[in-house]
């Protein structure tokens, strides 16, 4: 396993027989704003490198100004391409140190929309990994379905990407007339989808031979480098926080954990769209048992009350003015929420001092951690391969640099 | 799910494998146990906290075979000023701990965990752009989120979130 000692530059490798070469933080194949040091010998690699924090926006740092409800706008903008992940882990986090309770409702629609984000950050990375190493059909093919499910998002939280729709105790509200049907209407037809991508990627020769034994990582490399999520399970590792440490009623759900036994970027992408395939599985069983019930946790010190109440009771406009101008207070404590998020175990570490503002938020990030295998993937192999790691280990720059 | 008070008295944690690993085996090292809203806190002496993860990473009983995350709380102006927090988790045993280190704002450096899990590398990188905590034994310490020739540590308390220092 490489030492991760040195960032290679012309000053420090000091060798005449091999050269540096930079890669990014402009460079289409990176998703955004990574960069990379190569240390070259020929066309392989010697050393390789991320030097991260291009994205950098300090947003640990903003949540300690913010009240607890703007929080959940800054959780949005990690990973911007999980947004309803990144809302549920710091909601989560939040209503474990309330100690409140979320009606069944707000917690099916919290599994639905979260499985639905599941949907849309693989079919990006599904989509973009592909037009990656060279398969560009794959691309177009994966952004219409996003841009259903983009307009679906639109429909129920007013926006296309940050939504902001998960509340600390429920929902902002409840779904608008029709949009279940919509859902449905969807993911009926989105197993036959998933077999289009697959009749396009998974035959294809060519696809084979730019992914099998590319990129290998074992088991133990991926634990000890502190992987998670769809990296972990494609070396064989069975471990998903939704079925082994339920949270939001995630035990309620059946649902397969795919699995992998090789680490390369065949099982990474084997892995993941058979996740696909179950994530429509548990959307589904949340459409049919989606249960009636108020979307909002009886709490009117947390909760804002609705629009109506608002304007014709006296002691719920109170408890609007003062949520919106002091916030609310959470009791002391720390609490460590972790969820799966597309891209692994998504955390939020949150300490609170019993104020209307969190005393520290920590976010640790999957693709952050799950950078850290990079060097241990390519090094040694040529470096039209570090592109299909890059794109099989899935990271969010946003997520990586916060 | 109403609030329970949290529990701190050891001797009612000790059923709790960490817990009950720590006492037979260095109970010293154990400064305080903390079991609140469902997740148990164990705060460690700074100079056992390298052994402390090896032997709970290889007891079978206890099994925190995986380093989730490593951070840092400020509590300026209060001394010890520093908390570096270790969230390990157990695949096996589906459990997780949280380890706690104090720090004076004076003597921020501690062992690094590196040698038990390379993953640690960019966590503590992060702490120490972020916090000034030194790691001893980290292979590469540098900043990694902030650029090389940043002065000062913006996580920290008396580092103002607008503005000019």
């Amino acid at each position: 396993m490489p030492k991760y000692d040195i960032l290679p530059t012309v000053e420090t490798i000091g060798d005449d027989r091999t050269m540096v070469l930079n890669m990014g933080p402009q460079h289409p194949s990176t998703h955004g704003v990574l960069r990379l040091l190569l240390e070259i010998d020929g066309e392989t690699i010697v050393r390789i490198r991320p030097d991260i924090g291009y994205l950098h926006t300090g947003i640990e740092k903003t949540y300690e100004a913010k009240f607890y409800q703007q929080c959940v706008t800054l959780a949005d903008r990690m990973d911007y391409l999980a947004p309803f992940t990144n809302e549920l882990g710091f909601v989560l986090a939040v209503e474990k140190l309330l100690g409140l309770e979320v009606p069944p409702r707000a917690v099916w629609m919290r599994v639905l929309l979260n499985e639905l984000t599941r949907i849309n950050s693989h079919l990006v990375w599904l989509g973009t990994h592909a037009m990656d190493i060279g398969a560009l059909t794959v691309f177009l093919y994966c952004f219409r379905e996003r841009e259903e499910l983009l307009k679906i998002f639109e429909a129920v939280g007013g926006q296309r990407m940050f939504n902001s729709y998960f509340r600390v105790g429920g929902l902002a509200m409840d779904a608008p007339l029709g949009w279940f049907e919509r859902v449905r209407g969807f993911l009926k037809t989105f197993p036959e989808k998933v077999d289009e991508y697959e009749g396009l990627l998974t035959g294809n020769p060519i696809w084979q031979e730019r992914t099998k034994g590319v990129a290998v990582i074992s088991a133990e490399d991926v634990v000890l480098l502190g992987g998670s999520g769809p990296n972990l399970r494609a070396s064989g590792i069975d471990l998903d926080l939704r079925r082994d440490m339920p949270y939001c009623g995630y035990e309620k759900f059946k649902f397969g954990v795919p699995l992998h036994k090789d680490g390369d970027v065949w099982a990474r992408y084997v892995v993941r769209v058979q996740e696909l395939r179950e994530s429509q599985k548990i959307c589904m069983q949340a459409l049919d048992g989606m249960p009636e019930g108020p979307v909002k946790a009886d709490a009117p010190k947390v909760v804002l009350p609705d629009r109506e109440k608002m304007k014709t009771q006296m002691e719920s406009l109170i408890y609007h003015f003062k949520i919106v101008t002091e916030g609310f207070t959470v009791p002391a404590g720390e609490v460590y929420q972790a969820v799966e998020s597309p891209r692994g175990e998504l955390g939020f570490y949150i300490v609170s001092d019993g104020t209307a503002k969190p005393y520290r938020v920590h976010v640790r990030a999957p693709s952050f951690a799950n950078l850290t295998m990079l060097p241990t993937m390519c090094e040694g192999r040529l470096i039209a391969d570090v592109v299909a790691a890059i794109g099989s280990i899935d990271i969010v720059l946003g997520d990586v640099d916060r | 799910m109403p609030l329970e008070p949290a529990i701190t008295d050891i001797e009612l944690l000790k059923d709790r494998p960490a817990v009950a690993k720590m006492l037979s085996w260095r109970p010293e090292a154990l400064h305080a146990a903390k079991w609140d809203r469902n997740e148990l806190t164990l705060w460690v002496d700074r100079h056992a906290l390298r052994e402390t993860c090896q032997a709970l990473k290889d007891d079978p009983s206890t099994s925190f075979n995986f380093l989730s995350d490593v951070t840092c709380v400020d509590w300026f102006p209060s001394e010890p000023r520093f908390e570096v927090v270790y969230s390990l988790l157990s695949f096996a045993r589906k459990d997780r701990v949280r380890l706690k280190v104090r720090l004076d704002g004076a003597d921020g450096v501690i062992d690094s965990l590196t040698p038990i899990w390379p993953g640690a590398n960019p966590f503590e990188r992060e702490v120490f752009d972020l916090f000034g905590i030194r790691f001893q034994g980290h292979p590469f310490l540098r900043r990694i989120m902030m650029p090389d020739d940043w002065s000062g540590h913006p996580l920290r308390k008396d580092y103002p979130v607008e503005g000019y220092r």
